[in-house]
């Protein structure tokens, strides 16, 4: 990806390893179509992928967890940037 | 996040990448890990710290609260095939214990490297013994592991 750090994160509406539902260029589209919030991760599953903005040592870049395969990833979502613990 | 990088030369010697995510944009990051983080860590953040404005990738991973507008502390362990091998979450005001998470990961890695011919049982530390699940091992796990 070209465009450094810009735009939202998004889900890419399929596993790590496979590739988007064609025609479908974010995961929004596929995650909101029926209107409610699926949660597709489950222990024993393939991690669902995503392509999002991030900052890396000094830089704004784009992070996308299939690049990852090859490798043990620890995913860590946190509340929020300057919050106490 | 600042407890994770203090043991990020761990999980680097065990091959495991990290990234963090919250809803804050990528410019938060920057000043959180410049002004704040770096103060803590030396060197500041050595990981990818990604936004999810918007909950996205949140939604994806069912961490993300849609009464509060943020995600909460979900940890997923990820294994090289990109599947999910453990998760844990937890709501905001408690913070995880890292060293659980690195004792998990040894965990998984020793399995793998066997193929799944080893289990670990309940509070298994590296050096411990594992079990060899089978036949023989049913209604005899008392010989080879206590509590």
């Amino acid at each position: 990806m070209a465009e450094k750090g810009v735009g939202c994160g998004r889900p890419t509406g399929a596993v790590v390893g496979e590739k988007a539902p064609e025609g479908d260029a974010g995961g929004k589209e596929t995650h909101e179509r029926e209107g409610k919030t699926m949660v597709t991760v489950k222990v024993g599953g393939k991690a669902p992928d995503f392509e999002a903005p991030a900052y890396y040592k000094g830089e704004f870049t784009m992070v996308k967890l299939s690049d990852h395969l090859g490798k043990w990833v620890i995913l860590c979502f946190y509340p929020g940037d300057f919050t106490f613990v | 996040m600042s407890a994770v990088a203090d043991k990020y030369s761990e999980f680097q010697e065990l091959g495991v990448d990290i990234i963090s995510v919250s809803v804050d944009s990528q410019f938060v990051h920057k000043v959180w890990n410049d002004e704040e983080l770096s103060k803590m860590v030396e060197g500041g953040i050595p990981f990818p710290m990604v936004s999810d404005a918007g909950g996205h990738l949140g939604r994806a991973y069912g961490v993300y609260d849609e009464a509060s507008g943020v995600n909460f502390r979900g940890r997923f362990i990820i294994d090289p095939d990109g599947v999910v091998q453990a998760m844990e979450m937890l709501t905001p005001p408690v913070g995880r214990k890292v060293e659980e998470s690195i004792r998990q990961v040894k965990a998984f890695q020793h399995v793998r490297k066997t193929k799944g011919a080893e289990a670990m049982p309940s509070g298994w530390e590296p050096g411990k013994p594992t079990l060899k699940p089978g036949p023989e091992l049913v209604g005899k796990v008392w010989k080879v592991w206590k509590p």
